[in-house]
């Protein structure tokens, strides 16, 4: 029990989680209140179509690649799909983490007669398969932002910065679960500091889209529905 | 700082509002807006990436419209807008996008690019950074009343061509008429057989109608060139001709961006609805066909393909209204791959077609439809905009191709049962 990685590890999981987290709630908030503030104009013109429920509908079905597009951009349809599917899926039902999520949201304390507000783990096999798929997708996709001109034209430090901070938790919690390599307990501590490092970037990137999204879609979906034009 | 980039970036800090800020916030610079451009598509030159087109009013958005964005100018590491850029960006937001939303239909994040884009274009004037033909044709239709010129002669000369080939009278500034009909300056210098197809089409459908000499022309130059007092004062004038006649309905003529301009950003740019209704010509046959009162003879047995423009269709949701139609006219109707929504644009529109400068790019940009119209080879393209019309021929003939182009209204007409 004299492994000095302890240490580290629980300051990962103590003072430096909290640090992460009010940067990461306060921050988020102060970007959607930033958007928000700026307000849009009443549209005068009479009404063809729903906006509002064109709006609703369109956060969905974005979702889906237009018919014709997957062919011009395979892999950043494809990677992107299995990236941020792998991502979910590794961070929503990982055993560990759904615990760390009840214990950090506090749903079995808010609600005892629950029992438990835990929802079923997926396998070992699930989880690693998605983490390395998504693993995978991510260097195809850094491959293609390196490669293809549009992209490479388009990216910033924003987009490797995010890119390194995204692939770093999924690789080092691959190691620390598999015990690959040095200490695990070390290990698991980098991996938190890594998810940490990710929470504090997010409100000042490109991950804010995961927030963001929602609210341009929706703009999208009602501008256009408002015409009676598909969106 | 000039005194003119400061007044295009004031233009530009008025266009920001919470749709862009959302936009902007939610780009991955994922590349897939270039993907759906005709300008990248054609020549795949990442300049012409859209979402790269709109990068000026994204630094401005950056630096003064999010606390990271502040803190960092204070360091001074965010860059500000110099005239050089503006320069730079000319071409980008004018002759590599003709505003046809084929972007802002495939964003996986939900940008509407194609809005920001015409948000764009009002900084860009505002600065004098526009291209030469779309300031004059916005002086000349301030002047005359037309962005081709003073049109009244012309005008009162097709309506008696029309009369005569018709033996149906036009009667002008008639009060409390069903609809007040407009017209783009193409038709009226072009295509002016739309005016005895309409005079036809509505006799039959005993609906009656006027054309006012105070307001006739419905094009605006304002939302190409972006110019919101510019296209404000054209909405008026239609607006103060319409309501002076009392009419139920103004037709808004087939002219893609002429119904943008009338029937969703008019109201917002004179700050109130209108007293009438804006109604598409195509619309409104779709319209008539539903109730029974347009009724059809015969079709055409040539092969048929329909082009959609970018304005009507995809930015305005009319899609089905002239499918219906060609249905009812059209013996052996096929489409093109992509028709409808995701129509590939004609390369003319949103000012790059009267934009010499785009010349060569247009006509690079063109091919496209000319490999989808060359798959299907019809004997007639049928579209429902005048400019789309004039576009599609001027195109055909640059890439040598021998393919007729129709106004839906007046291939309406030609089948139309009014015996």
């Amino acid at each position: 029990m004299n492994n000095p990685n302890f240490d580290l590890l629980m300051w990962a999981r103590g003072p430096g989680f909290d640090i992460a987290l009010i940067i990461f709630a306060a921050g988020i908030v102060l970007r959607i209140v930033e958007i928000i503030v700026l307000g849009r104009k009443k549209d005068l013109a009479p009404a063809k179509g729903n906006g509002v429920a064109q709006g609703i509908k369109t956060i969905f079905s974005r979702s889906i690649p237009r018919k014709g597009l997957v062919h011009y951009a395979p892999i950043t349809y494809i990677g992107g799909y299995i990236f941020h599917l792998g991502f979910f899926i590794a961070f929503f039902f990982f055993g560990a983490h759904i615990v760390f999520l009840d214990e950090l949201l506090g749903f079995s304390q808010w609600w005892p007669e629950a029992i438990s507000f835990q929802w079923p783990a997926f396998g070992r096999v699930i989880i690693e398969s998605a983490v390395a798929l998504a693993v995978l997708a991510m260097i195809a996709l850094m491959y293609t932002r390196l490669t293809d001109p549009v992209r490479r034209a388009l990216s910033t430090f924003d987009d490797y910065l995010v890119w390194v901070l995204s692939i770093l938790p999924m690789v080092t919690g691959y190691i620390a679960v598999n015990k690959l390599f040095g200490d695990p307990v070390f290990m698991l501590a980098l991996h938190i500091l890594s998810v940490e490092l990710l929470m504090i970037a997010f409100p000042f990137t490109k991950l804010m889209h995961a927030f963001t999204f929602v609210m341009a879609r929706y703009y999208n979906g009602s501008i256009q529905g408002r015409k009676g034009a598909e969106s | 700082m000039s005194a003119t980039l400061e007044r295009g970036l004031n233009a530009l800090r008025e266009q920001i509002d919470a749709p862009v800020a959302s936009f902007f916030s939610s780009c991955v610079s994922c590349g897939l807006c270039a993907e759906a451009c005709i300008f990248y598509r054609e020549t795949e030159d990442p300049k012409y990436t859209p979402i790269h087109k709109l990068d000026l009013l994204r630094r401005l958005w950056k630096k003064e419209y999010t606390l990271f964005g502040r803190v960092a100018s204070m360091f001074g590491l965010m860059p500000s807008i110099t005239e050089d850029d503006l320069k730079e960006w000319e071409e980008l937001v004018y002759d590599s996008c003709t505003m046809c939303g084929r972007c802002s239909m495939v964003c996986p994040v939900g940008n509407d690019l194609t809005m920001m884009i015409r948000k764009m274009r009002e900084g860009m004037s505002a600065s004098g950074h526009a291209p030469i033909e779309l300031v004059g044709a916005a002086g000349r239709h301030a002047d005359y009343g037309s962005p081709m010129g003073e049109l009244h002669p012309a005008l009162h000369a097709q309506i008696k061509h029309a009369e005569k080939a018709t033996g149906i009278p036009i009667e002008m500034d008639k009060s409390g008429a069903d609809y007040m009909v407009l017209l783009s300056a193409q038709e009226i210098a072009e295509f002016p057989d739309v005016l005895a197809a309409m005079s036809r089409i509505f006799k039959k459908a005993g609906i009656t109608w006027t054309i006012s000499n105070d307001g006739f022309e419905a094009t605006n130059v304002g939302i190409q060139l972006g110019n919101r007092d510019v296209a404000r004062t054209l909405v008026t004038k239609v607006v103060e001709a319409a309501e002076k006649l009392g009419v139920k309905g103004v037709i808004s003529p087939e002219c893609g961006h002429a119904y943008q301009a009338l029937r969703w950003e008019g109201p917002n740019l004179i700050g109130r609805a209108y007293d009438f209704e804006v109604i598409h010509i195509i619309e409104l046959l779709d319209r008539l066909r539903a109730e029974g009162k347009l009724t059809t003879k015969g079709k055409d047995m040539g092969k048929l393909t329909f082009h959609d423009p970018c304005q009507i269709n995809r930015r305005g949701g009319i899609n089905q209204e002239p499918r219906n139609l060609m249905n009812m006219v059209a013996g052996n109707f096929v489409e093109t791959d992509d028709a409808g929504t995701m129509n590939w644009c004609c390369s003319g529109g949103g000012g790059v077609g009267a934009n010499e400068r785009a010349a060569d790019l247009r006509f690079k940009a063109f091919n496209r439809k000319k490999r989808q119209f060359e798959k299907v080879n019809p004997d007639k393209i049928v579209t429902m905009c005048a400019y789309c019309h004039h576009t599609l021929e001027e195109q055909l003939e640059e890439h040598n191709m021998e393919i007729e182009v129709a106004g839906l209204t007046e291939l309406v007409a030609e089948y139309l049962d009014d015996e």
